[in-house]
């Protein structure tokens, strides 16, 4: 079996194994269908997109959850918009946690507000670690299929 | 100008195909343009790059306010895809203040949750559907579909 094959079912499995555990969900198959010749990076921009916005999120959670007194209305603000770029590019388990965090927070549960901030930060860095490898494995396999001869 | 839907074989997924392919397909007797409403950068991009990729001509702008204001000052757009909750002013008034304009173009409007109260609140500002963000393909297709009919 040549390079370019062995690599080709390693990405194969790799992601269907992201989709199995959860960690994608039918979104970022939009995400793919959505790349073509015109837009060839379009996944890695958005999930990138994503990576950011997640970034600046989490610390503005950070924030806010660290005040004496916690405004409810600007953490739920927070969990809003990561919810939406989670579910936007198919982040499952992230997703999953936002809709409880939200939950705790129209409750006005301190307790169950700061679990969830410790539950999103992990399953982010969880989902950022394996899309960055995915992203690894694909290159990988563009420049073995790159190296061949055309015959 | 072709919306196809063909399902390839895997997964039951929906191909972008500008061919004719005999399935469901339309002609679009003119050039389609797309006004996308919506906070989250994200969503506008995948609603764009969608868009785009179906052939219509597509903007982007980041609340209620600026999408009344492009129509104010005479843009106009065949389609407006438009969330509900944003800062300034939000999916509903937006909605309204269009309607009340005279403004005829289809609004489909997008909501982060399946709530049935939400999104019949939502239709009653005046739009002509609703769905959950982010659209899919096959959403997109419908939608643009719908609006070669009219």
């Amino acid at each position: 079996m040549d390079s370019v094959t062995q690599l080709q079912g390693q990405l194969v499995d790799y992601t269907t194994s992201l989709f199995n555990e959860g960690y994608l969900n039918d979104q970022y198959t939009q995400l793919q269908q959505l790349q073509d010749e015109s837009n060839p990076d379009f996944v890695v921009e958005v999930v990138s997109l994503f990576f950011e916005d997640s970034e600046r999120l989490l610390n503005e959670l950070d924030r806010a959850l660290d005040q004496q007194s916690l405004d409810f209305r600007r953490v739920d603000s927070h969990v809003h918009q990561l919810k939406g770029s989670s579910s936007s590019i198919g982040a499952q388990r992230v997703q999953n946690v936002c809709i409880v965090f939200r939950n705790f927070c129209e409750a006005q549960n301190v307790e169950g507000c700061l679990q969830c901030l410790q539950q999103v930060r992990h399953e982010y860095s969880l989902v950022k670690n394996k899309l960055e490898t995915l992203f690894k494995l694909e290159q990988k396999l563009l420049a073995a299929r790159g190296s061949i001869p055309t015959q | 100008m072709v919306f196809g839907a063909s399902s390839s074989s895997s997964k039951g997924m929906t191909s972008i195909d500008k061919r004719n392919d005999g399935n469901n397909n339309f002609v679009a007797e003119r050039n389609l343009s797309a006004l996308i409403v919506d906070d989250d950068l994200i969503v506008r991009r995948i609603h764009t790059t969608l868009l785009t990729k179906l052939g219509v001509k597509t903007q982007g702008v980041e609340n209620g306010k600026k999408a009344v204001d492009l129509f104010q000052s005479g843009d106009f757009f065949d389609l407006v895809i438009m969330d509900m909750e944003m800062p300034v002013m939000d999916g509903p008034e937006a909605t309204k203040q269009l309607r009340a304009m005279g403004i005829g173009s289809m609004i489909v409007g997008v909501t982060s949750r399946n709530l049935e109260s939400e999104k019949q609140a939502f239709m009653g500002a005046g739009l002509n559907d609703c769905y959950v963000k982010p659209l899919t393909v096959d959403d997109m297709i419908a939608i643009l579909n719908k609006l070669n009919n009219n």
